[in-house]
């Protein structure tokens, strides 16, 4: 497959760096080859270096820096949020975000249902693997 | 409305203000407060002081001199709880024999040390006092309205004095014939008497019982300064 996320105007991407850390945002213009102008429905539009942003799949239909109305429009019309939501690069940062939230005893909790899983893995296998070898000899 | 926390009379540059001293007294209506009150601020009378009795001169003088006492009397300052530690709380001991255990927390006692039991069934740390530098408090708690924690003072902890023996000659060479320390039944009610409303507050938790027999370890991966407790 060849090479698919650009640097383009419409282009979402995610923060990775400063005090946005962790912003999905919009590129919507790009200034030159080092920074691009930015913009989300909850921030105050700004440039920003390429090397701080991460490009995501996700691109929306704008034209060159709309107002902030179009662009949430273009947003909730692309259904990024919830795509986004449901891609395992924004699932992966759910998790991670809930995991640091949680408190001792819940890590804890976590580690019993850990634990319980693992048994319940190992009893199926144990047993497809007897009924295996039973089908077989 | 909340009252004016900067000034009306912003900076042009330093130390110089956009309006003048006059303008400012215009500005900040205290003339109106003046004219009100007749030219001047209204302020509270003082109070008459209650007349003193006049005072006999004493009717003899020491011979010797009083020595004055030149320290101010020393003021106890109780230790300030830290406000992730409330009464019920599950608190991780950081030091000693019981590193890592998790406890709970029952009250600050006088001295400032902390008042904790394991419960002793649960993870064997009986009812014991500890500095809150020693800790961390979690943000799980347990309900103890049921235990009476009243009677407890840090006198229960003091230690017993020992009372020398006298030996005789024979006992004298015999030596090292340790005595068994054996716990007296008191202090084994007084941890039952804690312990037996508080392990039925705990079984009311699903998992809890197994969270406090368990010790607390880092582990790989794991951040102590970004954890949450």
């Amino acid at each position: 497959m060849p090479f698919q996320r650009y640097v383009e105007i419409g282009r979402v991407a995610l923060v990775n760096y400063g005090k946005d850390y962790g912003k999905l945002v919009v590129i919507v213009d790009v200034i030159d080859q080092n920074r691009a102008l930015i913009d989300a429905p909850d921030m105050v539009r700004g440039q920003i270096n390429f090397k701080r942003l991460s490009l995501t799949d996700f691109k929306i239909d704008i034209p060159r820096i709309p107002k902030k109305s179009k662009l949430i429009a273009a947003l909730d019309a692309a259904d990024v949020k919830n795509k986004w939501e449901k891609s395992s690069w924004g699932r992966k940062l759910i998790v991670q975000k809930k995991r640091a939230s949680l408190n001792d005893f819940d890590r804890f909790k976590v580690m019993l249902a850990k634990i319980k899983r693992g048994h319940s893995i190992r009893r199926e296998l144990s047993q497809l693997k007897k009924s295996a070898s039973k089908s077989d000899p | 409305m909340a009252p004016r926390t900067t000034s009306r009379n912003k900076d042009l540059v330093k130390g110089i203000g956009q309006f003048s001293r006059g303008k400012m007294y215009h500005k900040r209506g205290l003339w109106a407060i003046k004219e009100k009150n007749g030219g001047s601020f209204p302020r509270h009378e003082p109070q008459a002081k209650a007349e003193k009795p006049a005072e006999k001169p004493p009717k003899y003088y020491p011979a010797d001199d009083i020595k004055v006492s030149s320290r101010a009397p020393r003021k106890h300052n109780p230790t300030k709880l830290r406000s992730s530690i409330t009464p019920g709380t599950v608190l991780i001991l950081l030091a000693g024999r019981f590193m890592g255990r998790r406890v709970v927390f029952l009250k600050q006692l006088p001295s400032g040390l902390l008042l904790i039991t394991g419960p002793f069934k649960i993870n064997g740390v009986p009812l014991r006092r500890v500095n809150q530098a020693y800790v961390i408090g979690t943000s799980t708690k347990v309900d103890i309205s049921g235990v009476n924690v009243d009677q407890f003072t840090d006198k229960l902890f003091a230690k017993e004095k020992e009372r020398r023996k006298k030996k005789t000659e024979g006992e004298f060479f015999e030596a090292a014939k340790e005595e068994k320390k054996v716990i007296p039944q008191e202090r084994k009610d007084e941890q039952k008497g804690v312990d037996d409303p508080l392990l039925k507050a705990i079984d009311a938790v699903t998992d809890l019982r197994a969270y406090l027999g368990t010790r607390f370890t880092l582990k790989d991966g794991m951040k102590p300064h970004e954890l949450k407790f």
